[in-house]
């Protein structure tokens, strides 16, 4: 397998490696922004503390923060993701244990996004 | 090679704070999900943020994804602008400062609440 570091020059090869640099950088400058607005949400305009489920119910029964919420999970989980396949890249050098530890990563990100989508999904419509 | 440059220290930085954002990620993903469990279950769980202990770790996280999302504007302005990598220094210092001008406001909301000198919220509730 080709050795990436996601840091420097664009892959030239074209393929996987070059989608995921531009996916770096994409989902990179749209994760500041949904992030940046999430962290004011849960700690400035209302502490941590009190975002209990009644908060979020109140938020979710516009679908629109589910949207939000979804594209945050699946942005930020494909971008940390595909960073640790990077990081697994650049320090193990064993072929099996490489593909064992890049098997594992690429379960974790399936398994997680569907949890995290499943929540989304099935948490009831307010007032229903 | 750089190392022991500016650009070693901005590239370990990046990586560190992304690795500690996206174990962050995971185990955010799992508490979300006690929504499935109800209020009851839910509202016992969000608690745990409350403690003063993870205030600090989640002060210790937003400073991470300050960090790590201004680098990356960083890194694509390196990318994408000619002129880019001949102000990587200058621009890194800039990554810092923004750092810590971003990061000293939410710090006074995140540990406000739980240090009675400091009151940001208000309504703060009391348990």
């Amino acid at each position: 397998m080709r050795i990436s570091t996601g840091y420097g020059a664009k892959p030239a090869s074209g393929g996987f490696e070059t989608f995921s640099w531009y996916f770096f950088r994409i989902s990179g400058v749209l994760l500041i922004f949904l992030v940046i607005f999430h962290l004011l949400i849960m700690h400035v305009t209302t502490d941590v503390a009190k975002t209990t489920y009644d908060f979020v119910a109140a938020r979710y029964s516009n679908p629109l923060w589910r949207l939000y919420d979804w594209l945050l999970l699946t942005l930020a989980l494909l971008h940390g993701m595909n960073g640790l396949r990077i990081v697994i890249d650049d320090y193990v050098r064993g072929r099996s244990v490489r593909l064992t530890l890049l098997s594992i990563a690429g379960t974790i990100t399936l398994v997680f996004l569907m949890l995290g989508t499943i929540t989304l999904i099935t948490f009831p419509i307010p007032g229903k | 090679m750089y190392k022991g440059q500016s650009g070693m220290w901005s590239w370990l930085l990046h990586r560190i704070t992304g690795l500690g954002i996206l174990l962050f990620l995971l185990v955010h993903i799992v508490d979300v999900s006690l929504l499935g469990f109800g209020p009851a279950v839910y509202n016992e769980g969000i608690l745990l943020f409350d403690s003063v202990i993870v205030r600090f770790l989640s002060l210790a996280l937003i400073g991470a994804v300050l960090l790590h999302g201004f680098n990356g504007i960083r890194i694509m302005v390196i990318d994408f602008w000619r002129k880019g990598v001949r102000y990587q220094v200058l621009m890194f210092v800039i990554v810092m400062v923004l750092t810590i001008v971003g990061f000293i406001p939410i710090a006074y909301f995140v540990l406000g609440p739980a240090l009675p000198f400091l009151h940001p919220h208000t309504t703060t509730i009391t348990k």
